[in-house]
């Protein structure tokens, strides 16, 4: 029997992926890795005592999110009158950082269910990571909602539960719709994430060398063992879940769109608002992930896995959806010139020229131009200037929701009600608090689970080909 | 402590090439309780072991589609039973505006249908399974690439079963035991 030698990896750089797109597939992991050595980079970001530099931001998420506690508890002990809201403004920062979280939480399932039906194999290198990301900023969402009916404990009438009062939900309410949407949103994210995490979770337990960790990784590994039978059944099963994680992220923020375009107030009602919406959601979705992803390839040394090359296609996915929100902006205001309806006109030119035209300005800065810039190849391959056009994507995408919920508001038909809208420093704490939250849960995803995911990663090498050219040759066939 | 029972025979392999080959050859032998495991999903594997099929998509459908009929079901019972009220001059059973929580209750329904029949057919989760109890399995699910054959074969014998396995190439093969 002859022992086949070992395959030799071709050690590929940024080079080799930015040169030549048409001739030859990038390669999605550089720095010739072989399979170990991809679990050991990613385990061992886990196994390995935590760095100061975790700590200090884990401090930071912690100190802010004791911010959101002091807030909601405030705010729950005095109710909604600690906020800025005032007539005619009843609507104000909790749904507008409502659907800033939300969008921010479509592109995880973009990257892992979207992509993955398109074939997109660099996903793999980011799906983990803007998975878990989504999953934190739906929580981070419906904080929101929950928290903004004032009197929390009767959260649950937004349930279809049987009560002593007789009465049930109003199912034909776009809020209602929203309720289920990003709920159920939540959970099958929750399922898609944990599904993926399955095997990863097999190789912590077989790399742990403590009993706890082999108990915790153990017990939600489920016994995962990597049978080719199950793989089958797997693939199966994230087939489906990604198929049907497609209309699903596609509908949230239609449905999400709904609690604005279903009302008749000019400026929200408008049909444009469902693709719109969902566009300026996977538009920040991404601006997220980038602002995460440029650091944490550098903290925790993944720029082999994390490439360049994953950069720019994420660059590439904000200029076209930022395009898609520049185009929308522009449609709007030629409807309402088109219509011809003289109260939507107005909402318009309000918005651009009226008491919150700095609103409107800072959001088409950073919305409309500053994606534009990806156009240019320095700047979607260098990843100080992306992160810094990342962190203006994420403010453009907050003020988005902000001018479009209280311009409306503030100045709706009747001009003697009109006021000016201003928030109070319980406002301010829970944006800034809910922050926390996201930090927070995001640093104890990269302390405790595989930020990438290793089994999906191997399978996308070229080693990981059956029929790759590098067996045979060592082989001798 | 109970004598030890024998599971199988466990032949590791060096990369996902060795392993199709020998996958391959252990179907060509007629084997028929035996698996294969690697790190990752081999692509064209089940060619290899000869399967091809997966039930998963038929339970998933069964359940999505329970599921939106019974989300739907529900509001309509809502709307004209248990709680009619005319909003904006609609008739009660205004099925238009019940079919966004329709499609949302049935792709939950189907997520949770396709994971449980996943790990149900898989027969997952489990505790322990023999083939933990190798050392070098742990591999499994870093860099190396087996194929078990259970002793509860009709073609499995322990000194033949082991040549065979030597002779597909196998960096090592081990016993092991229940």
């Amino acid at each position: 029997m002859t022992t086949t030698t070992a395959h030799v990896p071709k050690v590929y750089t940024d080079a080799d992926q930015l040169s030549d797109p048409v001739h030859h597939r990038a390669p999605l992991v550089l720095g010739g890795l072989s399979f170990a050595d991809v679990t050991n980079k990613v385990a061992s970001v886990v196994e390995k005592p935590v760095s100061r530099t975790w700590w200090l931001f884990f401090l930071f998420s912690l100190s802010l999110l004791s911010i959101y506690g002091i807030s909601v508890a405030w705010l729950v002990w005095n109710g909604t009158g600690v906020w800025g809201l005032t007539n005619p403004v009843y609507w104000g920062w909790a749904i507008v950082n409502f659907v800033f979280w939300v969008g921010i939480g479509h592109a995880g399932t973009l990257i892992s269910a979207i992509l993955f039906l398109f074939r997109q194999k660099w996903r793999t290198g980011i799906n983990r990571a803007a998975e878990a990301m989504t999953l934190f900023a739906v929580a981070c969402a419906l904080s929101f909602p929950t928290i903004h009916v004032g009197r929390i404990w009767l959260l649950y009438y937004v349930a279809p539960l049987p009560n002593q009062m007789n009465i049930w939900p109003n199912f034909r309410s776009p809020l209602l719709w929203d309720v289920f949407a990003v709920s159920i949103y939540g959970s099958v994210s929750l399922l898609f994430w944990y599904t993926g995490l399955i095997p990863d979770l097999a190789t912590m337990r077989d790399r742990a060398r403590t009993k706890w960790r082999r108990l915790l990784y153990g017990g939600f590994a489920l016994g995962w063992r990597g049978s080719s039978r199950h793989w089958h059944n797997y693939e199966v099963a994230y087939l489906i879940l990604a198929g049907i994680s497609t209309p699903l992220v596609l509908s949230v923020h239609t449905i999400v769109s709904f609690d604005f375009a279903v009302s008749q107030l000019p400026g929200w009602h408008t049909t444009i608002f469902p693709p719109y919406f969902v566009a300026g959601a996977v538009f920040s979705g991404f601006g997220m992930v980038v602002t995460l992803m440029v650091p944490s390839r550098l903290i925790f040394d993944l720029k082999e896995l994390i490439t360049i090359r994953h950069l720019e296609n994420m660059c590439k996915i904000i200029l076209l959806t930022g395009s898609m929100v520049g185009y929308a902006y522009a449609m709007e205001f030629f409807i309402a010139w088109y219509g011809q309806n003289p109260y939507e006109s107005f909402a318009f030119v309000n918005r651009a020229f009226g008491q919150y035209a700095w609103a409107y300005w800072i959001m088409i800065s950073c919305n409309v131009i500053s994606p534009q810039l990806f156009w240019f190849k320095k700047v979607r391959t260098t990843p100080w200037i992306m992160w810094i056009i990342s962190i203006f994507v994420n403010i453009g995408m907050w003020f988005e929701r902000f001018v479009i919920t209280v311009t409306s508001l503030a100045n709706d038909f009747l001009p003697s009600s009109w006021d000016y809208y201003s928030p109070t420093m319980w406002d301010v704490g829970c944006l800034i608090g809910s922050f926390g939250l996201f930090f927070t849960l995001y640093s104890l995803f990269v302390r405790f689970l595989p930020q990438v995911a290793i089994a999906e990663v191997k399978a996308v090498m070229e080693e990981a080909d059956p029929h790759f050219e590098g067996y045979s040759a060592a082989e001798g066939h | 402590m109970a004598t030890r029972r024998l599971y199988g025979l466990l032949a590791e392999f060096d990369n996902p090439a060795e392993l199709y080959h020998a996958c391959e050859q252990v179907r060509d032998a007629g084997y028929r309780d035996w698996d294969s495991f690697s790190p990752f999903p081999v692509h064209g594997i089940e060619k290899a072991m000869g399967f091809s099929w997966s039930f998963i998509p038929w339970v998933a459908a069964a359940f999505g589609f329970t599921g939106a009929a019974g989300g739907f079901a529900l509001q309509a019972w809502v709307a004209t039973t248990a709680y009619p009220l005319v909003i904006s001059a609609k008739p009660l059973l205004s099925w238009q505006a019940f079919i966004p929580v329709t499609f949302e209750v049935g792709i939950l329904s189907t997520a949770i249908g396709t994971l449980l029949s996943m790990l149900i057919f898989n027969g997952l989760p489990r505790l322990h399974h023999p083939l933990f109890g190798s050392e070098r399995f742990e591999k499994a699910s870093d860099d190396k690439f087996f194929v078990a054959i259970e002793a509860k074969d009709g073609k499995f014998e322990l000194e033949g079963t082991r040549a065979f396995l030597e002779g597909l190439g196998a960096a090592h093969v081990e016993v092991v035991e229940d």
